[in-house]
């Protein structure tokens, strides 16, 4: 499974890559942005993506939005310090299939990614 | 400040490091910093708040302690001139920031990415706008202060039931 992942942090990054790598996902993609994320996806073809929302040049939110305006349904995992309940409602009603609060454990992580994939194969039988 | 607002920072600090830094921290009693207060940090994590409130909230380290937190979050050795030691200190402040937000009950605020300040015994002044607080944070990996300077908006304040 290819796995993009799109964070202007990249110590989160080396995190997350960690956490994946030790989940045996080993094909990851990196952006630093909002708009670096969706020439990234051009490129990559991700299955996944874990998506910060506080970002310089191009926030998540408007990433997420931007993507599913263009028709691609790949699923996509907010992964940020946004926790508030109107936050998820709106990163939901925009087109996020999922949502990790920071700060995450690798447990969270891991379980978030295969309710992500089940939901997501599941809708498509 | 408010003193409601500082529980859900230290409630976010403990959290950030029990669950990414495999730590446990204790606090001392919050206090408002003296002019002649001579602890100066040489690493310090900024985030800005905007909205129903509006101020900053600072983490301060000692280098010593910096490197050892930053290195812990990371995985990795982080030393000061490391490429991504700032990064790690910044996502430290946005991890308290956020996490505390979170808990301002009916209150709507927006964070600021952050900005890092890496300077020998360089100072934190408490704002004049928005007087705070700093809140004493002790760890295995070395003491810091957490900094908190807010102020509700007053109508925000009457939604939010204060």
């Amino acid at each position: 499974m290819k796995i993009l992942l799109v964070d202007d942090s990249r110590t989160i990054r080396n995190i997350q890559k960690n956490i994946l790598g030790r989940l045996e996902h080993k094909d990851i993609a990196e952006a630093g942005d909002g708009i670096e994320g969706i020439a990234r996806i051009e490129e990559s073809m991700p299955d996944l993506i874990l998506l910060d929302w506080n970002m310089p040049n191009m926030d998540g939110l408007t990433f997420l939005e931007t993507i599913r305006k263009k028709g691609i349904t790949t699923p996509v995992i907010m992964c940020t310090t946004e926790a508030e309940k109107s936050r998820v409602i709106q990163a939901i009603q925009a087109g996020a299939n999922n949502y990790v609060v920071k700060p995450f454990s690798t447990e969270t992580m891991a379980e978030k990614i295969d309710q992500t994939m089940k939901k997501v194969a599941a809708a498509a039988e | 400040m408010d003193v409601r607002y500082i529980n859900p920072f230290m409630k976010s600090i403990k959290n950030l490091f029990q669950t990414m830094l495999t730590t446990d921290v204790s606090f001392g009693k919050p206090f408002v910093p003296r002019p002649d207060d001579d602890s100066r940090p040489d690493v310090s994590g900024v985030i800005g708040f905007s909205g129903d409130a509006s101020g900053a909230v600072v983490i301060a380290f000692g280098k010593e302690t910096a490197v050892r937190a930053a290195s812990q979050f990371a995985g990795t050795n982080l030393h000061l001139d490391h490429p991504d030691f700032a990064d790690a200190i910044g996502e430290l402040a946005n991890m308290i920031a956020g996490g505390a937000k979170a808990e301002f009950e009916g209150l709507d605020v927006n964070i600021s990415l952050p900005s890092v300040i890496v300077g020998e015994r360089h100072e934190v002044t408490n704002s004049k706008v928005h007087p705070g607080l700093a809140i004493p944070c002790n760890t295995p990996l070395g003491n810091f202060r957490v900094h908190v300077s807010m102020k509700v908006e007053q109508a925000a304040a009457v939604g939010a039931g204060s």
